[in-house]
């Protein structure tokens, strides 16, 4: 049996952040899952993938995060419990089911999970905080720290939603989502079947339409209050002593893993000092806050990226403290995600201790080892064709998500702008419009269903000319090989050169680029065509499992 | 090579940094020592990368067990023990090294494209200048002379490391983790491989 599926209370077992998640939501009895894949949330929805049979749970991978959310916002509205997972790009797709969904509520408890990558270690397209969306759409944000609380926090995000009738949203970052740490299973009891909820007709509550949305945002504005209300009281705020002085005139206060660094640069400073430790970031403890910092002289606030509760606290202070001295930013960074060094040095200044960082001195210098293809990719193969097809040709090259990204990398060097999920696309026939230069853009299979499909439909729609490449290796690569709607085995495959057709596209081939001469003539001949062209480049994934 | 004082002597946490190539199996040798420091009891942390990092770029990951264990990340200078799956990628975990740091180093080149070879003598040279702990071990080649594959060099050098004594973990514990992490179809091989290691 699956390891996450054993119903065994008190064991001790080690878990991952995003498993833990996942046992947290079984340990809850969520019904049904809907995700998109994205690092470093990825193992969310995988592992549903895999043990939502076994466990009852009602399981789908969505085609991109706006769909996910809606599905889930449709099993909430039926009184299911629901989860939904992506990582933070994600949650800019799916903003805008999202803020409607904050506002009607949940009916089934509904719990959103979004993983941010500080450093972007996983991320290509920016360094997101996804805390900036907590207050767009006043939604309810839980941030654990640890593995351990990834699955406390869980089941408490559930009974929020359960008792405030709210979608709530649990935050992670890299470190926490990929953390692995000991911790004690709760009892697990298996759904005996999958469950059938009903959908209950209710305009009033389903129906956003002014003037009723107005209502709504008033309601849920009272929602938020009452939570603040149970957030003051609630140990997901904690204050942590430790053995410091009930005079100490300094303390701290962290969020996420930043709080775990704090411990550590404590430890290694060989001090205490008092943290209030937020796991509420929205609503804030606005009270809790206020009465900890209420005797203090000076304040550290450590969280990772931007200054979001340090703009809270000094908003905090200048009712209950106005002589506060407050730090953050001005001793970490903002860009990239925290250490504990970085912690630890800028505690010793926030306390005015000398620290010296160990620095090792050391003549020799790794150079930079650059991701690759795997040997056998196809992608070698279409890079390599386009690279002869076009050479000479000054082509603008359009790179898109997935792990033809890298193009971009030695030593292909085919990627002259990216952004985001079906973004070459859109980026291509603007440049077109704009310019009228040559252009080839790549997209993989996965993204066109993701968000390519509206782009394609535009550039039909308003003529432009770019050379489209569709890599249809048929699975979701770059994330860990998850099956999309294309791909082989689905229950239904669609087939990409239907919907390229449907899409009014008249120039399309499908090659497999095995077929190097062939592959490359069509490039040649599609280069100078006055519509756009497609080519699905088709040769499967070396990963994926035959059926 | 005298290393019993340097554990005897250690504070508690036990800081471990583990650097490799994307599919060197990393991540299953932070499972197997994670497994190992919980059957001994112990509080534990670590942290690893998914995702873009994994396709044959560079890889580190992290593992800390002790008492009481709050970063996932080890902090720049405090690493025990860091081994380089690769020969060149130790030199990139060389921000964690420190005067009491051993390394562990696999005797193995994954060529790095359009770039000059580094002797495997001028990277065991520097590291010993950090702390006079470096051993080069032929792990790779040994484990597919003994065992016709080299996947398992690692697992070779995290149980030579717990039989030397440089991991604060019985070779048993590691044993009964390899047990739990390792798949039923590579059990064997692993299990071997322990055997190997402690002929060593
Ligand atoms: C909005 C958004 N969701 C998810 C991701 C994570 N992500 C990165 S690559 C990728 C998969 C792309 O799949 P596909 O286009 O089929 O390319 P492949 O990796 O198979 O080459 C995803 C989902 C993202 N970057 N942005």
């Amino acid at each position: 049996m699956d390891e996450l599926l054993v119903n065994d209370p008190g064991k001790k077992v080690i878990l991952m952040g995003n498993d833990a998640i996942v046992r947290g939501a079984l340990e809850s009895g969520v019904q049904f899952v809907a995700t998109y894949p994205g690092t470093p949330a990825s193992e969310i929805g995988n592992d549903f993938y895999r043990i939502s049979k076994e466990a009852n749970v009602i399981f789908e991978f969505s085609t991109n995060e706006k769909v996910a959310m809606e599905v889930a916002a449709g099993s909430s509205f039926s009184g299911l419990k629901t989860l939904v997972a992506m990582k933070n790009f994600g949650l800019n797709v799916a903003s805008d089911p999202l803020l409607p969904f904050i506002y009607t509520g949940s009916k089934g408890p509904t719990v959103i999970f979004i993983a941010d990558d500080p450093s972007c270690h996983s991320s290509a397209q920016s360094e997101e905080n996804t805390r900036a969306f907590s207050y767009l759409g006043h939604i309810p944000t839980l941030e654990p720290a640890d593995a351990k609380e990834c699955k406390e926090f869980t089941k408490i995000a559930f009974d929020l939603s359960e008792k405030f009738q709210i979608p709530v949203m649990v935050r992670t970052t890299t470190r926490v989502a990929h953390q692995k740490m000991p911790m004690v299973l709760g009892e697990y009891k298996k759904n005996s079947s999958l469950a059938r909820g009903e959908f209950v007709k209710d305009a009033n509550r389903f129906v956003t339409l002014p003037p009723r949305v107005l209502g709504m945002k008033t309601e849920l504005i009272e929602k938020i209050k009452k939570m603040q209300l149970a957030f003051e009281k609630s140990n997901l705020n904690f204050i942590d002593r430790g053995s410091s002085k009930a005079t100490e005139k300094r303390g701290i206060i962290a969020s996420g893993v930043a709080y775990l660094y704090v411990k550590e640069a404590l430890k290694e400073l060989g001090l205490d000092l008092p943290i209030l430790k937020v796991g509420t970031f929205y609503p804030l403890p606005e009270k809790k806050i206020q009465s900890f910092i209420k005797g203090l002289k000076n304040i550290l606030v450590a969280e990772e990226l931007e200054p979001y509760l340090e703009k809270e606290v000094a908003r905090l202070a200048k009712d209950a403290n106005c002589k506060l001295e407050i730090h953050g930013k001005d001793l970490l960074p903002e860009v990239g995600e925290l250490r504990p060094e970085y912690v630890t040095l800028a505690l010793a200044k926030f306390l005015g201790k000398k620290y010296v960082l160990p620095r090792i001195k050391t003549k020799l210098a790794v150079p930079k080892r650059f991701p690759q293809l795997c040997p056998g990719c196809p992608y070698w193969l279409v890079f390599g064709g386009v690279k002869k097809a076009t050479e000479g040709k000054n082509v603008i090259y359009g790179g898109d998500i997935g792990c033809y990204m890298l193009a971009g990398m030695p030593p292909h060097f085919l990627q002259d702008y990216l952004s985001c999920m079906g973004s070459s696309i859109g980026i291509g026939h603007g440049i077109k419009r704009a310019t009228g230069q040559k252009l080839v853009s790549f997209i993989g299979d996965g993204t066109f269903f993701h968000a390519g499909i509206p782009a394609l439909i535009n550039t039909v729609y308003n003529q432009s000319n770019p050379l489209i490449i569709i890599l249809e290796n048929e699975i979701t690569a770059m994330t860990g090989h998850q099956p999309h709607p294309g791909a082989l085995g689905a229950k239904v495959e669609i087939k990409i050169e239907d919907v390229v057709t449907a899409c009014g596209v008249k120039n399309l081939k499908i090659i497999d680029p095995v077929q190097q001469q062939e592959f490359i003539a069509a490039i040649d001949e599609f280069l100078e065509k006055p519509e756009v062209s497609v080519i699905i480049a088709r040769h499967p994934c070396k990963f994926v499992k035959k059926v | 090579m005298a290393n019993k004082s340097i554990l005897k002597t250690k504070k508690e946490d036990y800081n471990i940094v583990i650097a490799g190539t994307g599919g060197q199996g990393v991540i299953t040798l932070l499972q197997v020592l994670a497994e190992a420091a919980l059957i001994e009891g112990k509080d534990i942390k670590t942290s690893e990368l998914h995702g873009l990092s994994q396709r044959g770029g560079s890889v580190e990951v992290h593992v800390r067990f002790g008492e009481r264990i709050y970063s996932p990340l080890v902090m720049r200078g405090k690493a025990d023990l860091v081994i380089g799956l690769e020969t060149q990628e130790v030199l990139r975990a060389l921000d964690y090294a420190g005067p009491q740091t051993v390394f562990l180093v696999n005797k193995y080149f994954v060529p790095i494209p359009l770039e000059k070879k580094m002797t495997e003598g001028e990277i065991v040279d520097n590291l010993k200048k950090i702390s006079g702990k470096a051993e080069l071990i032929p792990a790779s080649d040994i484990c597919q002379e003994s065992l016709g594959t080299s996947v398992v060099a690692g697992i070779y050098l995290i149980c030579l490391a717990a039989n030397k004594d440089f991991i604060p973990l019985k070779p048993e514990s590691i044993k009964d983790a390899i047990k739990k992490v390792i798949p039923q179809k590579y059990l064997e091989l692993n299990l071997k491989t322990f055997e190997l290691a402690k002929q060593k």
